[in-house]
């Protein structure tokens, strides 16, 4: 045991650095995700046949296909089809983003249809154009919605970065297993793993919560001091509209 | 159960004829139908609105009091028919042959301009505090200045009796103060139409009286013209010069307060009247 840790301690510039790749691969992929989530969510609810076509495509193909095969996919036959080659954490920036951008798409979608629909009659009778009703309006409710929903996705997503191990991009993960391998102390490294992954997932867990109170302030809601701590909030979604 | 009697009509309440009235109305509904599937709303219904006059529409649930709102807002599209806001149609365009097309949402929102509405949720926007649900449209669809917007919209709070109440989020007002929020944030777009749905049927009992007071108020100083759906029969006695009584989709009768509420013609108006007084 003592072994694994000097040698963590020993390779600290190492497992550094594989902190940083997932850090990285997390922040840019989730990032990616979130815009094609409003992208594709928004394209499902056009007026425009073409575009909502378009959206559902993308989010069945993304949703439907192997996680694990995109990754080989893009990093492996995509060179030999199109001559460009993606580094490893940038294949996991793309395939990450694609996945949860597909089921974050559903979530922003759901999350727009929620907004009472009087909120989007309201904004009818003041005359304002689609955009403006969505932006200023229909966006700012469902946001809040939204957040519960993102949070369980970034947490799968940032627990997908280990995959980066099969691109051998120096992720975390890899850096730990090449300890594990080189101490052969598989107990010890994979419990540092199962660690160091839940304290990443709480850490954005309490961002999430953060975002989320901010959110609801903004609404005029109620929070309470402890929803900081909850990791995922139980109180029904807050709705507009009426005061029922 | 009046089957088989045509529905009745003031003189002034048939499509103008050309060369007998020299003022077109305000509004006019022609022949207007509204069909949900099978189910008919609104059965060629016609009547008219004259310029400031304050009309009262009542009659039982489902009568399709609201959808003649809904209509007015674009918020519903007509079945068929044409409705008619001051001398153009408000859902249709001329095509180059002449004839009427349904209107794009670039027509839709030129007719909007002169129409606003008041519903019964008041459906304030959460995530704007009472000052922005008011200046909000103003500045962003008038594109009025917003420092002008925001000393207009605390002369309607002021005007509404909720001068300290700038910075407060909608959730924490009760209903009758978000319904005059509501009626100011109207106001601020100021509609030569205003459309009242129901507006106080979600209040508390005791916030009733002040919200119908107001809108009186507004009746009675300013030259907005109103059409308001109510089960309030002392606001349409007390404000408005003329109510419509609705069955299944058609105006059974219509005249001013007194002589709907006193001496009403059809059969009809009394059952509806004996119900709700």
């Amino acid at each position: 045991m003592s072994d694994f840790f000097s040698t963590l301690l020993d390779e600290f510039p190492q497992v550094r650095s594989g902190l940083w790749v997932t850090v990285q691969a997390t922040v840019l992929g989730s990032l990616l995700a979130l815009l094609l989530s409003f992208a594709l969510g928004l394209a499902a609810g056009s007026r425009l046949l073409l575009v909502r076509g378009v959206s559902r495509t993308v989010v069945e193909f993304f949703r439907g296909t192997s996680l694990y095969i995109q990754l080989f996919w893009l990093y492996y036959a995509m060179p030999q089809l199109t001559g460009y080659e993606l580094t490893p954490i940038l294949c996991g920036v793309v395939a990450f983003g694609l996945n949860y951008g597909a089921y974050g798409s559903e979530v922003v979608r759901g999350a727009i249809n929620s907004v009472p629909r009087a909120q989007y009659e309201a904004a009818v009778a003041l005359n304002m154009t689609p955009f403006h009703r969505m932006r200023k309006v229909i966006l700012p409710q469902a946001w809040v919605q939204m957040i519960p929903s993102f949070t369980n996705l970034l947490i799968q997503l940032l627990k997908c970065t280990p995959l980066l191990w099969l691109l051998s991009a120096a992720d975390l993960m890899t850096v730990i297993q090449t300890i594990r391998d080189r101490t052969g102390e598989s107990l010890t490294a994979y419990l540092t793993l199962l660690a160091v992954y839940f304290v990443l997932a709480y850490a954005l867990t309490l961002l999430m919560n953060l975002l989320e109170r901010t959110a609801k302030r903004r609404l005029g809601l109620h929070t309470g001091g402890k929803s900081l701590l909850k990791t995922r909030s139980a109180e029904p979604a807050p709705t507009a509209g009426g005061a029922r | 159960m009046a089957t088989d009697s045509a529905p009745l009509k003031e003189p002034a309440d048939r499509a103008p004829v050309t060369g007998t009235t020299g003022v077109e109305p305000l509004v006019r509904f022609d022949k207007v139908v509204k069909r949900y599937g099978d189910h008919v709303v609104l059965d060629e219904l016609d009547f008219t609105v004259r310029r400031g006059e304050h009309v009262t529409l009542i009659g039982p649930s489902g009568s399709g009091k609201t959808t003649i709102l809904r209509l007015l807002m674009t918020l519903e599209k007509v079945s068929d028919g044409v409705i008619w806001v001051d001398g153009s149609p408000l859902s249709h365009v001329r095509g180059p042959d002449g004839s009427l097309r349904p209107a794009g949402e670039k027509q839709l929102r030129e007719s909007r301009k002169k129409i606003g509405m008041v519903f019964q949720q008041f459906n304030l926007f959460p995530n704007m505090r009472v000052l922005q649900n008011i200046t909000e449209a103003p500045v962003n669809v008038l594109g009025m200045d917003r420092e002008l917007a925001e000393g207009r919209a605390r002369e309607l709070l002021d005007l509404v009796g909720l001068s300290g109440k700038t910075d407060a989020h909608p959730s924490q007002l009760s209903g009758g103060q978000q319904q005059r929020v509501a009626i100011a944030r109207a106001l601020a777009m100021e509609p030569e139409i205003l459309l009242l749905d129901e507006v106080t049927s979600a209040l508390d009992p005791e916030l009733v009286a002040g919200v119908l007071e107001l809108l009186g108020d507004i009746a009675r100083t300013t030259d907005i013209t109103m059409l308001c759906v109510t089960h309030e029969m002392n606001f349409a006695r007390d404000v408005s010069e003329k109510v419509l009584m609705f069955d299944a989709g058609r105006v059974v009768e219509s005249g001013t307060p007194e002589k709907i509420f006193t001496d009403p013609e059809h059969e009809r108006t009394r059952e509806f009247l004996n119900a709700v007084l």
